[in-house]
C-alpha cells in the first residue's frame, strides 16, 4: 500500500533550487530511510511532507505530494490537520520547557482530543508507554521535561509526536545527538512503532538505515538517485553513485 | 605648565615604546628567540615610563599644597593667630596671587603672595625636573634589563588587569560614596523627625518648614504633620502603576509582533524607530505631557462633565508609559527572539498555529526574561522625575483619582532642593531621606530583576 506519493517535487530556497523533480512512493506501515551526504536535500524533502518548509520565508515548494488521495500542497489543505496526521521528531531533542505531562498533553489539547482529565491521563500514559518511557518517568510526570537525559528527551519527543495518533511519523536524524545505548533504544522503538505508523527517517548512519528500514532512498545534490527495498539498495544498487556512497567511497 | 609636562611624558612614553620594540627586533635579528612578541617589549618600557610618572604626579598633588601652606604660614607663627584666621590669611594670599583679591591689601599679605608665587614656581620646575629624571632613569634601567629571555608579556598583562580593575573599582567606590552621602543626612533627618512619622504620616507639606526662623531653636514638635511620606509614596506607585498599565500591554504586544510576525524588512526599520522613543529626553516628554496631553484630557473630561485638573496623574503616568514602551518592547523582543527555533518547530510540527505556539510555548519560555524587562521598566517609572514635575504638579495629594494631581518622591526632591537651602535643616535633609528610600526601592527592584534574568539564562544552558 502506498501511503505518500510525491510527483515532480521541486524546492527552491530563494533562487537556489534545493530539490530537483523528486518522485518517491512511501509504503504504509514500513520504515523508509533517506540517506545521502550532507546538503543533499533529504531533510528538505522530509520537511515537505508536513509543510514545515512553510516556516521558512524564502522557501517555495512545487509539485504534488499526495497523502490519502489528497494533495497537501493544494491551497485547500489545512496545515493544522495535516500536521496532526503527520508527526515529526527532530535532530536535537526539543522538549518544551514544561513538565513531562504537559509536553505530552500539548498536542491533544490543541487538537481537542481529550474531553476530561481522565482521558488526557490515559493519552499521556499510552503515549509514554508506546515510546518506552513510561517506566522511567511515571513517578515524575510533573517535573520539567528538560531535566531528562538526552535519550529520554528524544523518547519524550517521540511520545509527544505519537500522542495525537499520527498516521505518519517523520524523523530527522533522531539519533545523531545520542549515545549508542540511547540510539539502540530508539531503533528498537522505531521497529515497534511501524505497526501503527508509517515512518520516514533521515539518517547519516548507513548501518542504522540498514538496521531499521525496509525501504531506502538515496539523495545526492538535490536529486533522488535511487530508491527501492533496503536489501536491494545495500546489496545490489543499480546506480554507481549509490554503490560508491554505500561502500564509503564518498560522502 | 602641567599640560606641557604631561604632553612631554606622553611623547616619552611613545618613544620608549618605539625603543623597546626596536631592541626586541635587534635581539630577534641575532637569531635569538624572544619570549614575547616585539610590541610587548615596547609596552613594557612604556609602562616603566607611565607608572613612575603617575606615582610622582599623585604624590605631588597630595603634598604640594600642604607643604606650600606650611611654609607660608610659618611666617605668621608665634603671632597668636587662631587656626581659622590662619586659614583666612592663606586664602587671601592665594586670591591675591591670582589677582582676584578685592579687599584691603596689607603689606604682610602682599609679601606672602609674592612668596606663594615663588614657592609655586619652584615647586613646578622641581616637579618637572624630578619627574623627567626619574622617568628617564627608570626607562633606561628597564631598557638595559630587557634581553632575549626577560619576561615582558606577564607584567604587561598584569598591568592591563590592574587598569581594568581600577576602572571597576572607581565605579563601585562612587556608588558607595553616594550611599554614604545619603546615609549621614538621612540619619540626621531621622534624629529630628521620628521614622514612624515619616513612614506612616499622611501629610506632606515641607513648605511649612520654610516658616521657621533660623535663629529659633529647633523644635521637633513643630514638624509633626509635615514630613509624612505616605502621600508621595502612594503618588509614586500610583503614577508608576498608570505608566505600566500603558507600557506593559503596548510594549509587550509590539515586542511579540516584532519578534514573531514582522518580516525581516519591517523589523529592520520598526525596531530602531521604536527605540528612538528611548532617546527622547524626558524633559521633552514632560512638556508633551504638560502642554498637549494634560489640556487634551482636561477638555475631554470637561466635555463629559468630569472635573479634570490640567495637571493630572493620568497625563503624567500615560506619557511616562509611552516613554517606557521601547524598553519593554525592545527587551522582550530580544528575549522572545532568543527562544530557540527548535521549540517553535516542535510546536508547529504538532499542528499548533502561530498564536497557540506563542501563547503556550514561546511566552512561557520567555516569561522570566519578560518579567525582568518589566521590572526594569518599573524602576524607570519610579525614578522618573521631569514628566511628573511638569505634568502632575507638586502638591502631594493623597488620592487615588487619576484625574487629580499627585506628586512623587523624585518630584518632591526637586521641589525641596531647588532654590536656596540651608544644610542641616530638616527640610533639606528630608530630600536625602526621600533619596534613600527611592534608592532602596529601586535597588530591590533591580535585584529582583537581575535574579529573574539569571534564572532565565540557566534555562537553555
Amino acid at each position: 500500500m502506498i501511503k505518500i506519493n510525491s510527483k515532480n517535487v521541486d524546492v527552491y530556497y530563494g533562487k537556489k533550487q534545493a530539490l530537483f523533480n523528486i518522485n518517491l512512493d512511501i509504503e504504509e506501515n514500513q520504515v523508509t530511510a533517506l540517506i545521502g551526504p550532507s546538503g543533499c536535500g533529504k531533510s528538505t524533502y522530509l520537511r515537505c511532507l508536513n509543510r514545515m518548509n512553510d516556516v521558512i520565508d524564502i522557501c517555495r515548494v512545487k509539485g504534488q505530494i499526495i497523502i490519502n488521495d489528497f494533495d497537501i500542497n493544494d491551497k485547500s489543505c489545512d496545515v493544522v490537520r495535516l500536521r496532526e496526521k503527520i508527526g515529526m521528531v527532530f535532530q536535537k531533542p526539543n522538549p518544551f520547557p514544561k513538565t513531562i505531562y504537559e509536553n505530552i498533553s500539548y498536542g491533544p489539547t490543541i487538537h481537542g482530543m481529550a474531553q476530561s482529565k481522565n482521558e488526557m491521563d490515559e493519552i499521556v500514559e499510552t503515549s509514554l508507554k508506546k515510546a518506552a518511557l513510561w517506566e522511567e518517568v511515571k513517578d515524575r510526570l510533573h517535573e520539567p521535561g528538560t531535566g531528562l537525559s538526552g535519550g529520554q528527551q528524544q523518547r519524550l519527543c517521540i511520545a509527544r509526536a505519537i500522542s495525537v495518533k499520527p498516521e505518519v511519523i517523520l524523523m530527522d536524524e533522531p539519533c545523531s545527538a545520542l549515545d549508542p545505548i540511547a540510539t539502540a533504544q530508539i531503533e528498537e522503538l522505531i521497529d515497534e512503532l511501524k505497526k501503527d505508523h508509517t515512518i520516514i527517517i533521515v539518517t547519516h548512519s548507513m548501518a542504522q538505515a540498514a538496521r531499521v528500514s525496509q525501504n531506502t532512498g538515496f539523495f545526492h545534490l538535490g536529486e533522488l538517485i535511487e530508491h527501492g527495498s533496503t536489501d536491494k539498495i545495500f546489496k545490489n544498487p543499480e546506480n554507481k553513485k549509490t554503490q560508491d556512497y554505500i561502500t564509503g567511497r564518498f560522502g | 605648565m602641567n599640560l606641557i609636562l604631561f604632553t612631554f611624558i606622553v611623547l616619552l612614553g611613545f618613544t620608549s615604546y618605539y625603543f623597546g620594540r626596536r631592541k626586541a627586533y635587534t635581539i630577534q635579528s641575532t637569531n635569538k628567540r624572544l619570549t614575547a612578541l616585539p610590541q610587548f617589549y615596547g609596552y613594557y618600557l612604556a609602562i616603566w615610563c607611565a607608572i613612575p610618572a603617575f606615582i610622582i604626579f599623585s604624590l605631588w598633588a597630595i603634598f604640594e599644597p600642604t607643604i606650600v601652606k606650611l611654609l607660608i604660614l610659618s611666617d605668621y607663627s608665634n603671632q597668636g593667630y587662631l587656626d581659622d584666621e590662619l586659614n583666612l590669611i592663606y586664602e587671601k594670599t592665594k586670591a591675591l596671587s591670582r589677582g582676584q583679591f578685592t579687599g584691603e591689601i596689607t603689606p604682610f599679605i602682599e609679601a606672602s603672595a609674592e612668596k606663594y608665587l615663588s614657592l609655586r614656581s619652584i615647586a613646578q620646575s622641581s616637579k618637572a625636573v624630578i619627574v623627567l629624571s626619574i622617568i628617564i632613569a627608570s626607562v633606561a634601567y628597564a631598557y638595559k634589563k630587557i634581553s632575549s629571555n626577560s619576561r615582558t608579556r606577564e607584567p604587561v598583562e598584569k598591568f592591563l588587569k590592574a587598569v581594568l580593575f581600577t576602572a571597576s573599582l572607581a565605579a563601585i567606590l562612587t556608588t558607595v560614596g553616594i550611599v554614604f552621602s545619603l546615609i549621614f543626612q538621612t540619619i540626621d533627618f531621622f534624629k529630628v523627625i521620628p521614622l514612624f512619622d515619616f513612614v506612616f504620616g499622611t501629610h506632606w507639606y515641607p513648605a511649612k518648614a520654610f516658616v521657621r526662623d533660623s535663629s529659633e531653636a529647633l523644635d521637633p514638635t513643630m514638624y509633626s504633620d509635615t514630613f509624612g511620606a505616605v502621600p508621595i509614596f502612594a503618588g509614586t506607585f500610583f503614577i508608576a502603576f498608570i505608566a505600566m498599565c500603558v507600557a506593559i500591554p503596548i510594549g509587550l504586544m509590539s515586542g511579540i509582533y516584532l519578534a514573531e510576525y514582522a518580516s525581516v524588512k519591517v523589523r529592520q526599520y520598526a525596531k530602531p524607530l521604536i527605540e528612538i522613543l528611548a532617546g527622547i529626553p524626558t524633559v521633552v516628554y514632560g512638556f508633551f505631557a504638560a502642554l498637549t496631553v494634560g489640556p487634551f484630557l482636561k477638555e475631554i473630561g470637561n466635555s463629559m462633565g468630569l472635573d479634570v485638573s490640567a495637571e493630572s496623574a493620568l497625563a503624567a503616568g500615560g506619557v511616562m508609559g509611552i516613554m517606557i514602551i521601547p524598553f519593554i518592547s525592545s527587551l522582550s523582543d530580544d528575549v522572545i527572539t532568543s527562544v530557540p527555533q527548535s521549540l517553535r518547530d516542535g510546536s508547529y510540527a504538532m499542528g499548533a498555529t502561530k498564536s497557540e505556539t506563542i501563547k503556550k510555548v514561546i511566552f512561557p519560555a520567555a516569561l522570566p526574561g519578560i518579567v525582568g524587562s518589566i521590572l526594569l521598566g518599573v524602576s524607570r517609572a519610579i525614578g522618573e522625575t521631569m514628566i511628573v514635575v511638569m505634568a502632575s504638579g507638586l502638591a502631594a495629594n493623597l488620592t487615588l483619582n487619576p484625574l487629580e494631581s499627585t506628586s512623587t518622591i523624585t518630584a518632591q526632591i526637586v521641589v525641596i532642593l531647588i532654590g536656596d537651602q540651608a544644610f542641616g535643616d530638616p527640610k533639606t535633609q528630608a530630600a536625602f531621606a526621600l533619596g534613600m528610600s527611592l534608592f532602596l526601592v529601586t535597588l530591590c527592584l533591580n535585584i529582583v530583576a537581575l535574579r529573574v534574568v539569571k534564572k532565565y539564562r540557566e534555562k537553555y544552558e
